[in-house]
């Protein structure tokens, strides 16, 4: 088409090369913002800049500064990227299912697994935290998506918060889970790390560790660091009961636990 | 007050008379029961402090031991004043001599009642009076050094170490924050104990200790002078040690105290019956002490919907108003909890939300509202958080709320950065006073959206309070009416340590602080 500033061809992205976009392709253009512990003013503005050429960021930019009152400095700045990332070789492990609905899921369960199908849920070790084990499990559900207490076909137990390990080991034996779900929200200098193993190795120590699916979930955990872990299965911010459901009925028929 | 919301007063009158008559019926169990930290608590009060050598606090060696010996249903003060009488000991030294094995305190012979009595009493005034003198410094300091205006800008540090939180805490004062609450670390509120001295290590909060809490009572006093503000620090006092955080705060001149037996019921399973009994003593000692409590209801709209389920909120303040009542504890020290949970996306959800603010604000009058900030529907958008903030920080000017513990737009990612703290700041005090007195401005339409959805709320709230009335609080929880969460009467965390009162119970404080010279 052409315009008043005659014909432009639109510049075609190169995924090998690629960097982030503000108003231009390939400007690289990124804003950030910081705290240094150095006092107020010009050589506080400087340090700021040295600091993001060291990052990577050419011509940075402090755009604003303030005083935080005890000797710090806030700033908010822009500067572009030098760097590009590869995209078209990038491969990131996930979940990689279509999910189903909450009535699929249930069909799914009729007509494949015959019975019900047992799932225990906790917020474990010092977490306190149950809005993430809640939006999945309690009926109500999150955003629209109803939890999986609501399931035809799934007897689904919320044990709330801070239940220890053994607590959710023994409840699993006791009601013979297919599947457990552990929330951790509290990810503070890294407390759900050994709390996360630690019920890796009480399922092994029991025997049962085949025998259920083991999936985690919180704001901090990606599929691919619970797979590290040890898990079946990790999910993050985002995911509703109905994707949840799928991996378990779904995991279920594959391993056989019909 | 002119009602903006047409409420029907009949109508709220009848809801409080309700929770009145709720209150009534658990007092009544309340008053025959004692546990294991109100006694602690009152070890404490009577000057018993410190660990043994495994870190065990004395008060707990103390009480562990009378209820060993079988005679904690006559209270701590029975056995530690007829110690004093027997041995001449302070109840500090009679600690440490059980501490170490050289006190049977409940093998001693029994001395002439009406001694034990007046020992322990005398005892007792010392820390009443400590506690009334901390109450005479905080109305020197807002007479003198004055304070921020209502609503309080409230914000939280959590650093694990306590150090640190000063830095922090002295920071946000600079700021313009008028309350700093020292979170807790994550499960302090179900140790049976109160850990001690000073603490550098916690995850998603401090522990609070009354080191601690001294530590920072000096630090805010420091930065308080340096602003020409005096600045109020708070803590928890809620969990399983309820009065023994009560009676450290009081001591140590804290002003705000997070306090609420159902908060900790269904959001903590602790024992319902141990921890309302537990809640009176914690609200007698806060009402002395001049210490503003804050109710949990805000957590309910984290678990239930915070449009269907706004009437338990208000149910709740009704009766938390009548229990705070009880403990001699004035509606301006009530800072009765809500919050601004809706979900984002619904439509004309701000108007719902500034119809319940102003609601509570008219039930209440004298209250000092506490009102919390959106987190359920908290994304990690920053930006959009930021927003959301802001329209939390609208309604709150808008029907005079008290104190607003501001929103983080890093909510739901981590706890708050140093600058975080001050963005929301900055967002607060910018509402604050470009929207000024728009409350006493604007009215709203008869019969429109606003005053429609209060009056529902407001009726709704009644008719749970009558239910509740009748099958009693107790049976209501159990049900899951509050927050959604069931809980059973003899489960949860804490049962044993209640312990049924003999007659020749005494406990001295509530004496003290509930009568005479306040």
């Amino acid at each position: 088409m052409e315009g008043i500033h005659g014909i432009q061809e639109i510049q075609k992205v190169d995924l090998t090369k690629v960097k982030p976009y503000g108003d231009t392709l390939n400007d690289g253009m990124v804003q950030m913002s910081f705290t240094l512990p150095v006092p107020y003013g010009d050589e506080a503005k400087e340090a700021a800049k040295q600091l993001m050429a060291k990052m990577g960021f050419d011509n940075p930019a402090v755009v604003y500064s303030c005083d935080l009152g005890i000797g710090y400095t806030y700033f908010i700045m822009y500067g572009k990227c030098r760097h590009t990332v590869d995209y078209s070789t990038i491969q990131v492990p996930k979940v990689d299912m279509e999910f189903m609905t909450m009535e699929e899921v249930e069909d799914y369960i009729a007509e494949k697994i015959k019975r019900n199908v047992v799932v225990i849920g906790a917020c474990t070790g010092t977490d306190a935290h149950t809005v993430g084990i809640d939006a999945i499990m309690n009926m109500k559900g999150y955003n629209h998506h109803f939890g999986l207490e609501r399931y035809k076909g799934m007897t689904a137990l919320n044990m709330g918060s801070q239940v220890t390990n053994e607590e959710l080991v023994a409840k699993a034996i006791e009601m013979k889970a297919d599947a457990i779900l552990v929330s951790q929200i509290v990810t503070q200098k890294d407390v759900h790390i050994p709390n996360l193993t630690q019920l890796v190795e009480m399922l092994e120590a029991e025997g049962i560790r085949d025998k259920v699916i083991l999936i985690c979930g919180g704001p901090r955990l990606s599929h691919e660091l619970a797979q590290e872990l040890g898990y079946d299965a990790g999910f993050t911010t985002g995911s509703y009961a109905n994707e949840v459901a799928t991996f378990i009925v779904e995991e279920m028929v594959k391993r056989n636990m019909i | 007050m002119e009602s903006k919301l047409n409420l029907n007063p009949k109508i709220i009158d009848s809801a409080r008379s309700a929770a009145a008559s709720i209150a009534d019926q658990t007092q009544e169990f309340i008053d025959k029961n004692t546990t294991v930290t109100v006694e602690r608590t009152v070890a404490r009060l009577l000057g018993v402090d410190g660990v043994d050598d495994i870190e065990t606090p004395l008060p707990n060696v103390l009480v562990d031991s009378i209820k060993e010996g079988g005679g904690l249903s006559k209270g701590v003060a029975f056995w530690i004043g007829n110690a004093m009488v027997q041995t001449g000991k302070t109840p500090q030294e009679i600690a440490e001599a059980v501490s170490a094995g050289e006190l049977k305190i409940t093998k001693l012979a029994i001395a002439d009642e009406k001694k034990i009595a007046d020992t322990i009493y005398n005892e007792a005034k010392k820390t009443v009076d400590r506690i009334r003198n901390n109450r005479e410094k905080r109305n020197d300091y807002l007479k003198n050094l004055g304070e921020g205006s209502q609503p309080y800008l409230y914000v939280i540090v959590a650093t694990g170490n306590i150090y640190e939180d000063v830095i922090q805490a002295q920071a946000a004062a600079k700021q313009g924050a008028d309350i700093i609450a020292v979170i807790r670390t994550t499960a302090q509120s179900l140790l049976d104990y109160v850990p001690y001295g000073a603490t550098t290590e916690g995850f998603g909060g401090t522990f609070a200790t009354q080191e601690n809490f001294r530590i920072m009572r000096k630090a805010l006093d420091e930065v308080g002078e340096e602003v020409g503000r005096y600045i109020r620090l708070c803590n928890y006092c809620s969990g399983l040690c309820m009065p023994e955080i009560a009676a450290m705060g009081a001591m140590e001149r804290l002003d705000v105290m997070l306090n609420d037996a159902l908060y900790g019921i269904l959001f903590r399973d602790i024992n319902m019956q141990r921890t309302l009994i537990d809640q009176y003593f914690s609200r007698v000692i806060n009402g002395f002490a001049g210490i503003i409590i804050n109710t949990g209801e805000d957590n309910y709209l984290t678990t239930a919907d915070a449009v269907e389920e706004a009437h338990t909120v208000l149910a709740s303040q009704f009766i938390n108003e009548q229990f705070a009542l009880k403990a001699g504890l004035p509606e301006e020290q009530m800072g009765l909890g809500h919050a601004f949970e809706m979900d984002p996306e619904l439509e004309n959800g701000f108007l719902f939300e500034l119809a319940q603010a102003q609601m509570a604000r008219e039930i209440f009058p004298d209250a000092p509202l506490k009102y919390m900030p959106p987190t359920k529907f908290m994304t990690g958008n920053i930006f959009k958080g930021h927003l959301q903030d802001a329209m939390f920080n609208l309604v709150s000017i808008w029907t005079h709320q008290g104190l607003q513990l501001l929103g983080m737009p890093t909510e739901a990612i981590h706890t708050p950065h140093l600058h975080d703290r001050m963005l929301s700041i900055e967002n607060a005090k910018y509402i604050f006073n470009n929207a000024k007195n728009i409350g006493d401005d604007v009215e709203f339409k008869k019969d429109g959206i606003m005053q429609k959805r209060a009056q529902e709320v407001l009726e709704k709230a009644e008719s749970l309070l009558k239910d509740i009335d009748e099958e009693g609080i107790f049976s209501t929880i159990e049900q899951g009416k509050f927050g959604g969460v069931k809980r059973p009467l003899t489960g949860g965390k804490g049962l044993a340590g209640v312990v049924e009162k003999d007659e020749k119970y005494f406990n001295p404080f509530i004496d003290l602080m509930l009568g005479g010279d306040r």
